[in-house]
């Protein structure tokens, strides 16, 4: 028998339907994928199984979980359930726990209230449970806060604490998407490990079908609030008798068009040039004017890029990667070396002496959700870096210069008189493209453009950058954790470790064959669905 | 773990004698020669003048700036001008009923802000949140002597269960000088309640949108324990801003409350300075204001590294 149950659920949140007859059963011991797009339902349906659902909304069908009827359970017998049948991992470890409670008392906190236990019995419990998850107790002792930790650390505390009671539903609702690809391995590794100890479901939830693929035994796909298409997850993936499941499996692998990279017709001269770049940053205070070792982000960094060329920068998290991009926009001065962009000196420049470089070049952000202010609109955010230009534009130049900068990523001039909240993750994205080419620049520094979007967004912005990058001879420093972003778009890669550059080289060379421990680690942790998908048809025959 | 309070002491302590020179010069700056005023329009210019010296005045700027921070520091604050008593004895007999009332004012907006706080935030937009709300919001726009004077018509006047007004002093008892005090707290407590009260509930309601909310709710602690256990502990430091904020108001800015309440306190004994020129006295007790109002702030940041432990060793 299934120990969870979903028949012919529906949700509405006030009046509109957020999931339609839905149908999903997770086996014990099973790992079942729930895999869509922003917006599909998926963290909704993992909401309705905790119910946990947001005011005004109104379930009707069936959820059983271990034969116990949830849509027909009061909140009081609910709250024995959560924490003790079912526990939850959610996706953004950073802000998951309590930042005024220890970790063990965080994870004690659920053993105390379900099983009545002391606080130094359910204390020695939480600190099993944090040494199963990998954190053990000479470096994370219970008294640690979460601001002490990294990430990874805090997801692993996150998971420590949906475990703790060994619960015989675990549902994780994109556990890794905030995570880099080596963390990310490493938590879908002790998932699994902890999955196969206590014969435990899991509902995971992703946009990743590499990922998926990787991990599932079953895989049930969802698109607007419906069930497309639902079986074994190697027979679903390669079969793809639905055509959305075929065009999510493309889009994954998808690789824009890049005719010729106008790096290698043109000329040599190098854009940007890079030299023995040094960012430190003081150690935090170990006393009353006195400062720690202090941290080195940045080790000596030197690299030149062309005109045209469209180079990744990859690292782990807190490689320094975003750092060392701060201090090309001139966002941040380096502790020593400099920066030269089309032969001018920036690092050693004032603001006011700094137009002409920001003028060539200009910055996409990960989050197209946080950078537009929502209160204005597309026209005033897009013509913003206008202000760089030598003699102000007048009204007219200035909305014809928007006009053609949103008919360059694909958005008519009508959208000019509307707010950012009017338009989707994907267009967002688009409109920070615009306002990034609106000054004409010659270099792009792009950190994490895409990784917020789904898979089938991902694509078409990729192509468009490479539309770009071909048409407009925009450079790009691409910094991301995602190599297949890297391979579908740059002609060579920088791999970024401890603050020093320990690779470069042309993208698909590194890619194949990477020589340093930290580009071979990257390479091996990134998921890739084909991998997946063999490895997968293997098992399941 | 000692970062954090030592530069906080620190700052305060500038502030202090950046304030100090701030007051001693805005009173340099202000028309009216002491010397003068004791003596009266029919004084001669030599009267004056030997006086002027008596009294110090006639130093140099910077001397008198030193004497005078060098008395604070000692206590002593001088000679008022009018009364010609020592400052000390006149501030601490007014002290004597501000500060209390002070700090049951505080106490009781506190009882009443808190409560009512986390009603509201855990029924936002129901019936028990828009009764709450609206009556706090009354008590953000009726002003306090109006308050007080209601106060005194139901338990002074009709129910005569507390005098109306005056103050018999400590030594009469503590439990007259408490009966006395009752209806000035409340009236001044009411108001800042009610501000308070909303600066809890949206503060709760913030933190009531966190994943973290989410995360110990998904362990199965019920709504109300996930009130207390992890949400009103987060939603302190805004609440304890506005507290010390509103201690420096309730110890100096009560001036009406005092005139209705015909309470011999600090706003009432610098409103007389004032129309007095005894220019010693203001000094003096703004000085102390100043004071007070930085140590309540300083303590105010010190709490809010015992409430997050991000804030501890942290500059």
């Amino acid at each position: 028998m299934s120990l969870l149950e979903i028949d012919n659920l529906s949700l509405n949140i006030g009046d509109q339907p957020i999931l339609k007859d839905i149908d999903i059963s997770v086996a014990p011991g099973e790992i079942m994928g729930l895999v869509g797009e922003s917006g599909s339902g998926k963290s909704l349906t993992a909401l309705t199984i905790m119910q946990l659902l947001p005011f005004g909304a109104h379930t009707t069908g069936r959820v059983t979980l271990g034969g116990i009827d949830i849509l027909a359970t009061d909140e009081e017998r609910m709250c024995l359930l959560r924490g003790k049948e079912v526990g939850m991992v959610f996706q953004e470890p950073m802000t998951a726990l309590n930042p005024l409670k220890t970790i063990g008392e965080q994870v004690a906190e659920g053993i105390r209230w379900h099983n009545r236990a002391s606080r130094a019995e359910a204390e020695e419990q939480a600190r099993i449970m944090l040494d199963r998850v990998g954190l053990p107790a000479e470096k994370f002792p219970l008294s640690r806060y979460p601001h002490e930790l990294s990430g990874g650390q805090r997801q692993r505390v996150v998971i420590a604490i949906a475990c703790a009671l060994k619960p015989k539903l675990l549902i994780a609702d994109e556990p890794t998407t905030a995570l880099d690809v080596v963390l990310q391995v490493q938590i879908l590794d002790l998932l699994r490990d902890l999955v196969t100890e206590n014969r435990m479901g899991l509902l995971l939830i992703s946009h990743d079908l590499a990922v998926v693929t990787e991990m599932t035994d079953r895989i049930t796909i969802l698109r607007r609030g419906e069930v497309l298409e639902a079986g074994k997850t190697a027979e679903t993936l390669s079969r793809q008798r639905h055509p959305y499941t075929r065009q999510l499996a493309q889009a994954s692998m998808h690789v824009p068009q890049r005719p010729v990279s106008p790096a290698q017709e043109k000329n040599h001269t190098p854009l940007l040039v890079v030299e023995s770049l040094t960012r430190d940053y003081p150690g935090s205070r170990t006393a009353w004017l006195r400062h720690g070792e202090p941290l080195r982000a940045v080790d000596n960094v030197s690299f030149s890029m062309l005109a045209g060329q469209s180079t990744a920068l990859v690292g782990r998290s807190g490689c320094g990667k975003s750092t060392l991009a701060r201090m090309i926009l001139a966002l941040d001065r380096p502790s020593a070396g400099t920066i030269r962009f089309r032969d001018e000196t920036i690092t050693d420049k004032r603001e006011h002496e700094l137009k002409l470089a920001r003028r060539g070049m200009q910055a996409v952000f990960q989050d197209p959700y946080g950078s537009f202010d929502p209160r204005q609109k597309v026209e005033r955010l897009v013509t913003e870096p206008l202000h760089l230009l030598e003699k102000a534009p007048s009204r007219t130049e200035r909305r014809n210069m928007a006009e053609d900068a949103l008919a360059e990523v694909g958005l008519i001039p009508s959208d000019l008189d509307k707010y950012p909240h009017e338009f989707s993750g994907g267009q967002r994205q688009r409109l920070s493209i615009a306002r990034a080419i609106i000054t004409r620049p010659k270099l792009v520094v792009a950190d994490e453009p895409v990784s917020a979007l789904d898979v089938s967004i991902r694509a078409q912005i990729l192509d468009l950058l490479a539309d770009l990058n071909s048409r407009l001879g925009i450079a790009y420093l691409f910094i991301t954790h995602d190599l297949t972003v890297a391979r579908a778009i740059t002609d060579d890669v920088m791999v970024m470790h401890a603050g020093r550059i320990v690779e470069r080289g042309a993208t698909k060379e590194i890619l194949d064959h990477p020589q340093s421990e930290a580009a071979q680690a990257l390479v091996a942790a990134a998921p890739d669905l084909h991998r997946a998908l063999a490895r997968k048809l293997q098992e399941q025959g | 773990m000692i970062a954090y309070p030592a530069r906080r002491i620190a700052i305060a302590i500038v502030t202090l004698v950046l304030a100090s020179i701030v007051v001693f010069t805005m009173l340099e700056i202000v028309p009216g020669d002491p010397a003068r005023i004791m003596l009266g329009m029919n004084a001669s210019a030599e009267q004056v003048a030997q006086l002027r010296h008596q009294m110090g005045l006639d130093a140099p700027l910077l001397l008198r700036y030193l004497h005078w921070t060098g008395g604070l520091l000692k206590l002593d604050f001088g000679q008022s001008y009018t009364y010609s008593v020592p400052v000390i004895d006149l501030v601490a007999e007014r002290m004597a009923v501000s500060l209390p009332l002070a700090l049951i004012a505080l106490a009781l907006s506190t009882i009443i802000a808190i409560p009512v706080g986390l009603y509201s935030a855990s029924r936002r937009g129901g019936t028990g949140d828009t009764i709450a709300m609206g009556t706090a919001q009354l008590g953000v726009a009726v002003p306090n002597f109006w308050f007080a004077l209601l106060l005194i018509y139901l338990f002074a006047v009709w129910l005569h269960w507390v005098p109306a007004g005056g103050f018999p002093g400590w030594d009469a008892g503590i439990g007259l000088a408490l009966k006395s005090l009752a209806l000035p707290a409340l009236a001044l407590a009411l108001p800042q309640a009610a501000i308070l009260a909303r600066v809890a509930r949206s503060a709760l309601i913030e933190v009531l949108s966190e994943d973290y909310i989410r995360t110990a709710r998904a362990k199965g602690i019920p709504r109300r324990a996930v009130l207390w256990r992890h949400a009103l502990r987060n939603a302190m430091i805004p609440v304890l801003t506005i507290m010390g904020l509103q201690f420096a108001f309730l110890l100096a800015g009560t001036i009406i409350i005092e005139n209705v309440f015909y309470l011999p306190g600090l706003g009432r004994l610098v409103f007389q300075a004032i129309n007095q020129r005894d220019l010693i006295v203001v000094k003096s007790v703004v000085m102390l204001l100043v004071a007070i109002v930085i140590v309540v702030n300083l303590l105010v940041d010190l709490s809010y590294a015992l409430v997050d432990p991000r804030l501890r060793g942290r500059p």
